[in-house]
């Protein structure tokens, strides 16, 4: 899955040079706020056998460098296909992406020759999958594929290759990383092997990270350090993080800013602490309700009713309308719009767009 | 809620590791359940936390008898059920189900739902006449909240959610009296975990059951707990009501794993407190002389290194606060803000 561990790369030629003078600034040049990534009413579908799975219909965000975006969603929602297609690793056919740009510093990665994009991916935007395990290569040693990435992308020597590995490990800090370096993904835990992960996309400075679920699969302990970790080196190079998630909990302890996905689409977006507070879509309220919280005991859950719709049969009109609280006749046809959100007295509400018809009653009532 | 349903005595389960290929020796064992004791009431429901790794589903696995317990006893209404075989091996189980945690692998792909559902019948056909099976399976699903009628669908035909219901209604099929949850909602997408929740509340209610509610989610283990105990390395290392151990722990074990789990509220989250506790759970095949947790904990002295300490109620602590906690120096701190 990680084009990143593909030696690949290696073979057609050395440091791509051109490509970054292509994409202009360089790392230093990384102020907080720079806008980094834009996406831009991002379509994506999927050919099945039983149908076009309509993955992402008409997605865009933003993130800007020092900035953590969470995208929320459950599975199905489109927040992973997104990534992918920003990473340039989806699955091409079935998949294809239909409409849309993604903007990086100005340029549209989709309209970007092979040999660009290869330039961009890992160097100026790197990502974290959820499953270490699976995503490094279980025969190779963790320091020789580190050191691949400088040899790929810089074409550095073995030996100078395996001393940026150490310094890597020992960044993410691993324990007696000189003496781990030779060792292989099984032999370490899952939370080490995470970091090694981190530590991979870390490797050429990138100006954006994509961590995909990058703590699911680890205990709360390992999550609360690996999350530290990411932060503390977010603040320290700048870098934009875009931080996919199902974990309210984990968006509410990291994000600047939040979208909330369902069934292909952004139905809400909020700077994080609005969002906690005052959601605007009924979605988001009912998830927000629907978890236990560890610091009061609750009585009785709120459920959500129903399940998430199948893709291949979004519900016309709003996709949320069979399970939502409010359908009205306008919810099954008429499809709402994101748009910005209003406080009481008709003030604009920085950042907050919700795609609900009844936003109002939503965030108000 | 007075009497015990269940009671676990200085349960062990041993793995041995051994070398040689023909002449197999024991050169060690991985220490799964190390000496557990507890109870579960009737009625109650008592969650179990620890990390992957910590033998809550050795436990669990132990408890159903589908691992024979190296040592100690399970007593199910005072009969010890670790020994039994036969017949008596098989009424005991009738009354101890499992709900499993994945819904995906848990249900037999070539068998239809009233085929799942129904097996335990077979085994068991004095629960349900030959004749009456249908129809106990079709109530059972109305039970869950799935239609009756999709009582010859095929597991892939349901979403996780509802494959979790299948799961649940085949460990009511036997009317059991103690049904043990291993992550019963952990694969499942939030926005249907809600509903789990509550069915397995419901239920309780209904049937009078006693959960052994196991989960590493300790936000939902609070929300339907009305006892917790937290294993470290094949241990309990601290055990008390919800209120006990959430706002008042006392275990530094307990305390750290309080601390991590994520608050969906960003209000405060700068000044919320963490405990990060460095490095890995150590090897259950070679766990810590002394104290399993002196490790990684940041109170560890020369005596946590020598001498075990039991489960017990700390002098200290007094009044509603009060409960047993396996340290040398339980004290209370209040690391989620509630108390």
């Amino acid at each position: 899955m990680t084009d990143t561990t593909k030696p690949s790369g290696a073979r057609d030629g050395g440091p791509r040079l051109d490509a970054v003078e292509l994409l202009g600034a360089r790392r230093e040049n990384l102020v907080p706020g720079t806008p980094l990534l834009e996406v831009d009413d991002l379509h994506v579908e999927f050919a099945t056998r039983d149908g076009i799975a309509k993955a992402v219909n008409g997605v865009s965000y933003s993130v800007s460098a020092g900035e953590t975006l969470a995208v929320l969603g459950e599975s199905g929602s489109g927040k992973s296909v997104t990534a992918q297609a920003i990473m340039g690793i989806l699955d091409m056919p079935p998949g294809r992406i239909t409409a849309g740009k993604i903007l990086f510093r100005g340029q549209d990665l989709l309209r970007m020759s092979s040999k660009a994009r290869r330039a961009v991916r890992g160097r100026k935007i790197a990502m974290i999958f959820q499953d270490a395990l699976s995503s490094l290569n279980p025969v190779l040693s963790v320091g020789f594929q580190l050191g691949e990435m400088f040899r790929a992308h810089h074409g550095t020597s073995r030996k100078e290759a395996k001393d940026k590995a150490i310094e890597l490990m020992e960044r993410v800090r691993i324990p007696a990383a000189r003496q781990r370096v030779n060792d292989f993904p099984h032999q370490f835990s899952g939370g080490m092997r995470q970091r090694i992960m981190i530590a991979m996309a870390l490797s050429m400075e990138p100006d954006l990270i994509i961590a995909d679920e990058p703590t699911t699969a680890l205990d709360v302990t390992v999550q609360a350090q690996v999350m530290d970790l990411l932060a503390e080196l977010q603040a320290e190079f700048h870098m934009g993080l875009i931080l996919i998630t199902h974990d309210l909990g984990v968006v509410a302890d990291v994000a600047d800013k939040i979208a909330v996905m369902y069934a292909g689409r952004i139905v809400e977006t909020s700077p994080v602490h609005e969002l906690y507070a005052r959601p605007a879509h009924p979605y988001t309220k009912g998830l927000l309700n629907s978890i236990p919280r560890l610091d009061q005991k609750g009585q009785n859950l709120y459920a959500i009713q129903g399940l998430p719709p199948s893709l291949l049969k979004i519900p016309t009109g709003c996709a949320f309308n069979p399970r939502c609280d409010r359908t009205q006749d306008r919810c099954l046809v008429e499809l709402p719009p994101l748009v910005p959100v209003l406080d009481a007295e008709g003030a604009d509400l920085p950042g907050r767009h919700s795609a609900c018809h009844f936003w109002k009653e939503t965030l108000h009532g | 809620m007075a009497e015990p349903i269940l009671e676990v005595r200085d349960l062990v389960k041993y793995y041995p590791l051994t070398q040689g290929i023909l002449f197999k020796r024991q050169v060690g064992a991985v220490k799964a359940v190390d000496g557990i004791s507890f109870e579960l009431m009737k009625g109650e429901t008592l969650g179990i936390v620890g990390e992957s790794g910590c033998g809550k589903s050795t436990l669990a696995k132990v408890l159903m008898n589908l691992e024979r317990a190296t040592s100690g006893e399970v007593r199910f209404k005072g009969q010890d059920i670790t020994r039994l075989s036969g017949a008596g091996l098989k009424s005991v189980r009738r009354n101890i189900q499992m709900v499993f945690q994945d819904p995906y692998t848990s249900l037999n792909p070539r068998m239809t739902v009233g085929d799942i559902i129904g097996e335990p019948f077979e085994i068991h056909p004095e629960v349900a006449p030959k004749g009456d099976r249908r129809k106990a399976v079709q109530d059972l699903l109305d039970v869950v909240g799935l239609n009756p009628e999709y009582i010859n669908r095929y597991p892939h035909q349901f979403s996780g959610g509802q494959r979790q219901r299948i799961g649940i209604a085949r460990g009511l099929a036997l009317k059991p009296e103690v049904i043990i949850c291993d992550e019963p909602v952990s694969a499942l997408d939030v926005s249907v975990q809600a509903q789990v929740i509550n069915l397995l509340e419901q239920l309780q209610g209904e049937f009078g059951l006693s959960y052994m509610f196991i989960a590493h989610d300790l936000s939902i283990v609070r929300h339907i707990s009305d006892r917790v105990g937290v294993m470290y390395l094949g241990k309990m290392v601290e055990i008390g009501t919800e209120e006990q151990i959430y706002s008042y722990p006392t275990h530094p074990y307990t305390q750290a794993l309080l601390s991590a789990v994520p608050v969906p509220d960003p209000t405060g989250r700068e000044r919320r407190e963490r405990i990060l506790l460095s490095g890995d759970l150590p090897s259950p095949a070679n766990p810590p002389s002394g104290c399993r947790f002196r490790t990684r904990c940041w109170k560890a002295q020369e005596r946590c290194s020598v001498e075990v300490p039991l489960l017990a109620v700390p002098e200290l602590l007094e009044g509603p606060a009060a409960h047993r906690s396996a340290c040398h120096f339980a004290e209370v701190r209040d690391v989620i803000g509630t108390a």
